[in-house]
């Protein structure tokens, strides 16, 4: 393989656990022993080693633990995984290699922290939510502002200097005011990164009940005429203080976009491991059982371990290039659309692009394409018009 | 040859849920046709649909053999009868193809609409009525007071009917005695000209058109010449038989008092209408059998490919339908809204959702079905009268002398606690009160007469939310009447949606303008822009509602595991897209086609 040009792959490892499920999350998580937790690496360590023969094609770009709650575990733990990872994959080089690691504040002392800069973690994405104590009980979260901001003084004396901080918008009793608040107080701390995300209430998560259209609580929400104004704000005030949006969500200081999530936009291969992980490999995309017990069984064999394999068309391809694409506010580029399917965007989509940017959702410049504002704000309605 | 003396040929009557099929099922279990096992639940309802929803649709016929307590070998022909109002003219044919007829009265709901509608029915043609109280396994069961109402209100003697259980199959043995006891042997006079009742037809891919039928005199069978009288139709009897569960098992002849199946070389059932008299065609009876009509139907609306394509494969269905459903008509029309399409014609709201979902179901085809509408009488300022069965057809207002509507009398039985909220809804329906008996301390029969399009939109789920699910209902035609009567139109983003229009009284339109605008704002999705859903009569405005434009719809997350299932998201909403039709720029979801018909859910 020595000299042949390898692709490019972001890894990602699911660590489940959390010491409480928060109001709002419907991802993959669950309380777990330190023997589990044990059991539990070791399995990931079993996938990792049952990549082997995918692994010589790849180069590994970004790794990313999220969870659940990655900073639960031993820092050990994160160490062994790290070390698994370079033992069957070869990386780029490490000054260029992106580890991002999710912590929730409240769970990471200052060794741990001491223990991640060690072990070459480089990224940290915190979820901070709000600054609103009364806000952050609200959503379940086991943590208060004031430990944050702990958390935060932390990681930066140890010398992290990329860190992303999670804020929520439209959650229950939320005024405008408030949610100003929470992201003056959050530009203010200066992260490099800020991802800023709706709530969304869904099923089988402890604010269905209470929150769901019909709901005994759903008045409690923001209006929609508010959620939008909320939406609009973050961009106002995000901007203002130096941060740009590069993705619908996502917003950061010039140069430190995150490269492992901007590969889901982006079409570049990843593996998830870990329990409910999902990858995209050789142009499909599956997923690992979400039963931790079998899991942890099957880890090490694919056939077991996997579930909902979907192999991409050139057509799945193609609409997915351009949903996933456009969620980038640089867009998609004309050039890397042929370069990828050997036919023109023109061709396959030149009517509707015209339509679209008739209706002032699209801009539709010679070299890329992109969305305007009113784009984004109905954004799904776009990208359903794009599926082949 | 099977002497008549042996032979009892007897139908089944009661109100929906009293356990027809279920005491059908015992009857033939009990006579060793089958083996419990063969049982399927239900033997009589063999259509899918009919064994969902428990409502027989089309007659069905069994020949059972009973060994009766004198020793004897008895014929029963079991004729099941269709249960609904709809089909009302079908079973009084399967009512006069027999001698007799077993009254099944719930041991706990005692008499209800239909219990008495069926019997007197049955009366109506002389049938010997054999009361039977079931369910006396369920703890509310009250026989003694169920009897005591059957002798009153119906005057019949109680005093052999026999206590069962359909369900556990407990005293059938009494039933299938009192049968052999009670009901009259056929008396047809073998020697004169073959005569026959046609009580059902169905069409067989391998044997064209197969006649359902009770000989009254005479014989037929294979090389028999036969004509239907009232449609002409004539052709050679090719196979004779009688009914096995489920099976049609040839024999030589069918003879007086006989009731068996012939099969000619008949290729539609247009030629075999129920209640024809079939007879030999070069020795014809003098008379036909009493009681011959056309069956016409009363509900109409336009059924609609949802994929415009499928137009042809709509055609087929229909046709094919057809050939097992006279009473099924239609023909072609347009929509603006919907394109090509048929306005069908149905006996009422139950044919209409069966055939809908039998289009649906059978078939595969999505349908979009338009509010229903009954024949409107339009006098013409120039003395001409036109029937009216689509709104979108209604000459212009300054073209029309006058309208009339079609008008039912209709006999609801109710608990009396709820007369009142039921007298108020047939009051709200514009119902004319003809008076009301008290059957009993505590239930009253109601008597109104109702136009026919009150009743086609939602007016068996009012009545039965109204009274809690205990009010039954039973309807005959009546005739037509002059109404104000006016076209009401809905406009979507300022264009009129032809499909959407419908015939209305002027008293309740604007009520009804205003909940279909109301109605319509939740059933048409947001768009880029402001939607203005209005409802006109001519010109003049009289409700209006606003979808608001769609300003956010975003989803802000979408990392790794999102993918697929965002996907997804999007699929489904572009499939959703595709099952709407376009009006203007206006994209509308197929239901909202039906939102006429549920007006008044709240």
């Amino acid at each position: 393989m020595h000299g042949a040009m390898k692709k490019s792959l972001g890894i990602y490892i699911h660590i489940p656990f959390c010491i409480k499920k928060c109001a709002y999350c419907d991802f993959l998580s669950m309380p777990a022993t330190l023997e589990v937790q044990k059991e539990y690496v070791e399995a990931l360590i079993r996938e990792i080693e049952s990549y082997k023969t995918d692994a010589k094609y790849y180069e590994v770009q970004t790794i990313y633990f999220g969870g659940g709650t990655p900073s639960i575990l031993e820092a050990g733990h994160i160490e062994h995984i790290l070390n698994a990872i370079y033992d069957v994959f070869q990386v780029q080089n490490k000054e260029l290699l992106e580890i991002t690691l999710e912590v929730n504040p409240g769970t990471v002392t200052m060794e741990k922290w001491m223990s991640y800069k060690m072990f070459g973690i480089n990224r940290i994405s915190m979820g901070l939510q709000s600054t609103d104590n009364d806000e952050l009980q609200v959503l379940g979260r086991i943590h208060t502002y004031e430990e944050f901001l702990n958390s935060f003084k932390m990681a930066r004396e140890v010398g992290f200097y990329n860190i992303n901080v999670d804020v929520m918008s439209a959650l229950p009793g939320q005024t405008l005011e408030n949610y100003k608040k929470s992201l003056e107080n959050v530009v203010n701390l200066s992260p490099e990164h800020i991802s800023s995300y709706s709530l969304i209430v869904e099923e089988g998560t402890r604010f269905w009940e209470d929150y769901r259209e019909g709901g005994k609580m759903f008045h409690l929400l923001p209006d929609e005429e508010t959620e939008r104004k909320m939406y609009l704000l973050t961009k106002e005030v995000l901007e203002k203080s130096g941060y740009s949006r590069y993705e619908i969500s996502n917003y950061a200081k010039n140069g430190m976009e995150s490269k492992h999530n901007s590969s889901y936009w982006t079409g570049v291969p990843y593996i998830g491991i870990g329990v409910g992980a999902s990858s995209y490999l050789d142009n499909q995309r599956y997923q690992n059982k979400r039963d931790i017990k079998q899991y942890i069984l099957y880890a090490g064999f694919r056939e077991k371990r996997i579930c909902d394999i979907e192999v991409l068309s050139k057509e799945d391809m193609i609409s997915e290039f351009m949903f996933l694409g456009l969620r980038r506010m640089c867009g998609v580029s004309k050039k890397e659309f042929f370069k990828r399917f050997q036919i023109s965007m023109e061709e396959v989509y030149g009517d509707l692009l015209r339509e679209l940017a008739e209706q002032k959702l699209l801009i539709y410049e010679d070299e890329k394409i992109y969305l305007t504002d009113y784009g984004i704000d109905v954004s799904n309605y776009v990208f359903s018009k794009f599926l082949l | 040859m099977i002497e008549q003396s042996k032979i009892r040929n007897f139908c089944i009557v009661a109100h929906i849920d009293h356990g027809k099929s279920t005491l059908a099922d015992r009857i033939i279990e009990k006579t060793g046709l089958l083996t419990s096992r063969e049982m399927q639940a239900q033997v009589l309802d063999n259509m899918e649909l009919e064994r969902e929803r428990g409502i027989t649709i089309k007659a069905q016929t069994v020949r059972i053999v009973y060994r009766a307590k004198d020793g004897e070998e008895y014929i029963f022909n079991l004729i099941d009868t269709p249960g609904h109002v709809d089909f009302n003219y079908e079973v009084s044919r399967s009512l006069a193809a027999c001698e007799g007829a077993i009254l099944i009265v719930d041991a706990a709901q005692g008499i209800e609409a239909q219990t008495l509608a069926n019997c007197y029915l049955a009366l109506d043609h002389n049938l010997e009525i054999l009361p039977v109280i079931n369910k006396i396994d369920l703890p509310s069961a009250d026989p003694e007071r169920v009897k005591a109402e059957i002798e009153d209100i119906i005057g019949l003697d109680t005093e052999f009917a026999p206590l069962i259980s359909a369900k556990q199959g407990l005293n059938i043995e009494d039933v299938l005695e009192q049968i052999v006891a009670q009901i009259p042997a056929p008396s047809g006079e073998l020697d004169e000209p073959f005569k026959a009742l046609i009580f059902d037809s169905l069409y067989d891919a391998y044997k064209g058109v197969i006649v359902f039928c009770r000989v009254f005199d005479g014989r037929v069978g294979k090389g028999t010449k036969i004509r239907m009288m009232a449609t002409g139709a004539e052709a050679e009897v090719v196979e004779v038989g009688t009914f096995g569960a489920g099976q049609f098992i040839p024999c030589d002849e069918l003879t007086a008092g006989m009731v068996g199946y012939i099969t000619a070389s008949l290729k539609n059932v247009k030629d075999t209408r129920v209640g024809d008299t079939v007879t030999d065609a070069k020795n014809p009876c003098m008379e036909p059998l009493p009681g011959y009509k056309k069956v016409n139907p009363m509900v109409y609306c336009g059924m609609y490919p949802a994929d415009g394509a499928k137009y042809p494969d709509l055609i087929d269905a229909l046709e094919k339908l057809q050939l097992n459903d006279a009473s099924l008509q239609f023909e072609p029309e347009t929509s603006i809204a919907l394109g090509f399409g048929f306005r069908c014609g149905f006996l009422g709201l139950l044919h209409l959702e069966i055939i809908q979902e039998r289009l649906e179901r059978e078939y595969n085809l999505d349908i979009v079905t338009t509010a229903p509408s009954v024949i409107y009488h339009v006098y013409k300022t120039d003395g001409e009268m036109i029937e009216i069965t689509n709104p979108s057809n209604l000459p212009d207002p300054s073209e029309i002398d006058h309208m009339e509507e079609p008008i039912v009398t209709a006999e609801i039985m109710v608990t009396t606690e709820f007369v009142g909220s039921i007298m108020n809804l047939c009051q709200e329906r514009r119902g004319v009160y003809l008076g009301m008996e008290y059957l009993e301390t505590t239930r009253a029969l109601l008597k109104y007469d109702l136009p026919l399009n009150e009743i086609i939109y939602d007016f068996f789920d009012a009545l039965k939310s109204r009274s809690r699910g205990y009010a039954s209902f039973d309807y005959e035609m009546k005739g037509y009447e002059p109404s104000q009567l006016v076209k009401l139109d809905i406009l979507i983003n300022k264009e009129e949606v032809d499909a959407l229009s419908f015939i209305v009284h002027a008293d309740t339109a604007y009520e009804r303008g205003r909940k279909m605008c109301e109605k319509l704002k939740t059933e048409i999705p947001r768009h880029l822009f402001e939607i203005p859903i209005q409802a006109a009569i001519g010109s003049k405005v009289i409700a209006r509602e606003t979808v608001k434009a769609m300003r956010k719809d975003v989803l802000a997350k979408c990392y790794g595991g999102d993918i697929s299932r965002k996907k997804k998201l999007l699929e489904k909403q572009k499939e959703g897209k595709k099952r709407m039709r376009q009006v203007g720029n206006v994209e509308i979801p197929q239901q909202a086609f039906m939102s006429v018909l549920k007006l008044d859910e709240e």
